[in-house]
């Protein structure tokens, strides 16, 4: 396997991605403290959650007994990372469930969503981007610099609100909650009639962003001599641009993609609740605010590795872009 | 380039054609399936391991409890149990059983599963105690031992005489689980739940909905619904949203700023009902301004309490007079009105205490479970008391946090705090936080060190009682003195709302803010 991948990207790509993977390690332990760490010292425990306005220090004391909360923060660290490298993430307190069974069911509705989300949100900015910037100081620009200012500018849970009012309550088109219809539906048609609303939400400012990086990217290079040298040949203007031009601008654009990424990631966090979408972003505001520790440690290791890959595919991606930065 | 476009293209179609053919999108629900609109994912379908109302809403039908309120009260009735003998001393219940009610695994209800029901809660020698915790089991913690007579006859014994235990036993902790089911799924059982209640479950998919379906079998009379869909729904907006596209029959808990919407709109219903919900101010009678009686009267008389339940809560609780909510309707103290907003009166007591211009800190949450709207009330609260000459500085905290830090007592932290308690007996939130003997320190909720002797002794003597009528008498003498010592502030008894389409019959809301779904039915 190694062998084809290594013809794809070279040696050196290989031992830089291997290199970047090993040096996640620390960060994902550094982080997993951290984490457990801020959910110890923050007021407040999974026992009051549990208990409510019933949590007498005398029943909290015996949740927590129960729940093995009562053991040196230590302790209770070590066991988790044992039983992690185990593949035992534990139980959630509040959900009565094994930790990774609901992480790995949120993170999959998540990864659909952001997923669908980066997707529209490239293909929309970069062509955006483009247009824009070719016809720079156009009406077409300027329409399209005021949908990108607006997009930017707009709280993605306001618009969600919106988008639910005007296309599910109103006009009845699309549903305005959950993944899947209740009863019927579970199907793929049923789960696309599900996205379509959280996904055009969640992707609206990361198109902004991508679109105005484009564009300036794009107006940049366009200014370049190679390009004036490639207009002087008699190219076409098509060619110019598609071929010349937009590819020496995708390089300082896709590290952009990747930490939109990211943000399309945390931005899922108001969309899931907004839309009820079953993602890992609701799960974890609720997990913190239950102090469900064990689902808040998980989900965010689970996350966290997700940024971590994501940044790594972009910058793989503009390496092999851009040759200048091949190590 | 143009592959791109081909690719857009393509995806547009994609996603035009997934919406031809479905549509339109969000038809009516199926006729005899009610899809209810839940605030939040259940915890667990485990009755002994839960705290939340909202879990209630469905173990309420999956399970029978041996008594239960019966409808549009808060008296006990008999349910598993046909009935039951006290002894005189009040500490022997015996109940008698139902016979032939089983599981909806199959397994029989008898004496025996009432045993292992609570042993399994209060024994830490159970085999299966260690399926908990059970937070809510010092419910019962009363009690010393069960003991099955025979298969139709089980006796509770008390370690001493508890007049709330029936009403206990209706609450949704005393609901009945089928053993076998525990000892088949051991931990997992609150996904699995089996009992003998009206409708069984069927199925839970994490985050999208809880099925259960109508139980032929049922000893009461199968229900009228083939089947209810639970829905958790978190953002009340969406759930309102969810509730005018069609995609739910019956929602609980309405926002205060939609009951308008629905209630002007032919196609749903509304319904209110008050319950057991008292909304106050814990006042911090150990030190401060408030440890002055005069002064705690005074900001009872300048908090105007009908501008409150009117604008910020639009009319979805009522004014509280005392520290018994109405919904106990025995219970209730009628003759007493409540602190009328007076401000002229209460500047004038503060004055005359010597607190004019005096600083509190008052603590509120963010949100909380019956806390209603906790922010815009304590910032209405906060400019009333300003009127009357006091300075309010508000100290704001998420529920969590905002538990952690009131409920071991309010001193040196804060001179009032935001508080809201639903209980199923009069006797469970002045018991618990209104006695000497439930300051924080020895365990109880009363966080603003209240203390009256008399009061007490009135709650003491009412817990021993197993009369009725002397228990309300009881009750009714502490409310009297309570609201003269006005260790709280009483604000408000919150009416637990929901709407239903009008395609749902026979639907109504219990005192108890429990959702019975027996009688519903929806046939078009």
């Amino acid at each position: 396997m190694f062998g084809s991948l290594t013809r794809i990207i070279g040696p050196d790509m290989l031992a830089y991605i291997l290199r970047r993977l090993i040096a996640a390690i620390p960060v994902l332990i550094g982080l997993s403290i951290i984490v457990f760490l801020i959910m110890a010292l923050i007021p407040g425990d999974p026992a009051t959650a549990i208990l409510g306005a019933f949590a007498t220090p005398e029943n909290v004391a015996r949740i927590n007994q129960q729940l093995g909360l009562d053991k040196p923060l230590w302790d209770q660290y070590f066991i988790w990372v044992t039983n992690m490298l185990q593949g035992d993430f534990g139980r959630s307190y509040i959900l009565n469930r094994p930790v990774l069974d609901e992480i790995l069911e949120r993170f999959s509705a998540t990864l659909i969503l952001a997923g669908t989300s980066l997707v529209v949100c490239s293909i929309l900015g970069l062509l955006a981007g483009i247009v824009s910037a070719v016809r720079q100081f156009t009406w077409v620009d300027r329409v399209v610099t005021f949908f990108v200012l607006i997009g930017i500018s707009m709280p993605s849970f306001f618009l969600g609100l919106l988008m639910i009012i005007v296309f599910a309550v109103q006009w009845r088109l699309l549903p305005p909650s959950g993944m899947f219809a209740v009863y019927g539906g579970g199907d793929l048609p049923d789960l696309i009639r599900h996205l379509i609303l959280p996904a055009a939400t969640l992707s609206v400012v990361a198109t902004g962003v991508i679109a105005r990086l484009t564009r300036a990217a794009m107006l940049e290079v366009l200014r370049q001599d190679y390009v004036r040298t490639a207009r002087a040949k008699g190219l076409d203007e098509r060619t110019v641009i598609y071929k010349h031009a937009f590819k020496a601008a995708l390089v300082s654009v896709v590290p952009v993609i990747g930490i939109q990424a990211g943000f399309v990631l945390g931005g899922a966090v108001y969309i899931e609740t907004v839309f009820q979408w079953p993602g890992i972003g609701a799960m974890l505001v609720k997990a913190i605010s239950t102090r469900d520790i064990l689902l808040v440690q998980g989900g965010v290791l689970v996350v966290a590795a997700a940024y971590v890959f994501f940044n790594l595919i972009a910058d793989v991606a503009q390496a092999l872009l851009d040759p200048r930065l091949k190590t | 380039m143009l592959k791109l476009f081909k690719g857009i293209a393509a995806l547009t179609f994609a996603v035009v054609a997934a919406l031809g053919f479905v549509a339109p999108a969000t038809a009516q629900t199926p006729p005899n399936v009610l899809v209810v609109g839940q605030i939040a994912e259940p915890a667990a379908l485990d009755p002994h391991t839960v705290t939340a109302v909202n879990d209630f809403r469905i173990l309420m039908n999956i399970y029978d409890g041996l008594v239960r309120y019966k409808s549009g009260t808060l008296e006990v009735e008999p349910a598993l149990a046909t009935s039951w003998d006290i002894s005189d001393d009040g500490t022997e219940y015996t109940f008698h059983l139902r016979d032939g009610v089983k599981f909806h695994d199959g397994t029989d209800f008898n004496a025996e599963a009432v045993k292992f029901n609570f042993d399994r809660m209060l024994k830490d020698d159970h085999p299966y105690h260690d399926t908990g915790p059970f937070p809510l089991s010092f419910f019962f913690s009363s009690i010393s031992e069960v003991t099955a007579i025979d298969p139709l006859t089980v006796k509770f014994t008390l370690s001493e005489p508890y007049a709330p235990f029936l009403s206990n036993l209706a609450y949704p902790t005393g609901l009945i689980v089928s053993p076998a089911a525990v000892e088949q799924y051991g931990k997992d059982f609150g996904r699995h739940p089996s009992g003998t209640g009206p409708f069984k479950f069927v199925e839970w998919q994490s985050n999208a909905r809880v099925v259960v379906e109508r139980n032929d079998d049922y000893w009461d009379g199968a229900p009228a619904l083939d089947a209810v869909i639970y829905r958790p729904i978190t953002d009340a907006n969406t759930r309102v949203a969810e509730m005018l596209s069609g995609g739910l029959d019956l929602m609980v808990e309405v926002p205060p700023d939609n009951v308008a919407t629905f209630s002007n709109d032919p196609n749903f219903t509304v319904y209110e009902q008050a319950g057991p919900h008292l909304w106050f101010l814990i006042l911090n009678a150990k030190d401060g301004p408030f440890a002055n009686k005069e002064v705690r009267q005074a900001v009872n008389y300048a908090v105007n309490k009908q501008a409150l339940v009117d604008n910020v809560l639009q009319g979805t609780a009522t004014v509280a007079s005392g520290p018994t909510p109405p919904a106990f309707n025995w219970a209730y103290d009628e003759t007493l009105d409540p602190y009328p907003y007076d401000p002229d009166k209460a500047r004038q007591m503060i004055k005359d205490a010597g607190f004019e211009g005096a600083e509190v800190t008052f603590l509120v949450t963010e949100g909380g479970s019956g806390m209603l709207d906790p922010i815009p009330m304590g910032t209405a609260i906060q400019a009333d008391l300003e009127a009357v000459g006091l300075k309010v500085k508000i100290e704001t905290y998420e529920w969590n946090t905002f538990l952690g830090i009131v409920n071991p007592g309010l001193e040196g932290k804060g001179d009032m705090a935001e508080m809201a308690w639903m209980t199923n007996d009069p006797d469970t939130l002045p018991f618990l936080a209104l006695r000497t003997e439930a300051w924080p320190d020895k365990g109880g909720f009363n966080s603003g060190y209240y203390s009256n002797p008399k009061v007490d002794e009135l709650l003491e003597a009412a817990r021993k009682s197993t009369d009725q009528a002397e228990r309300a008498s009881l009750y009714k003498q502490m409310q009297e003195i309570v609201y003269d010592d006005a260790p709280w502030l009483f604000v408000a008894n919150w009416k637990q709302n929901a709407v239903t389409t009008s395609r749902v019959k026979n639907f109504a809301l219990q005192p108890s803010f429990l959702l019975d779904l027996r009688k519903v039915s929806k046939p078009n």
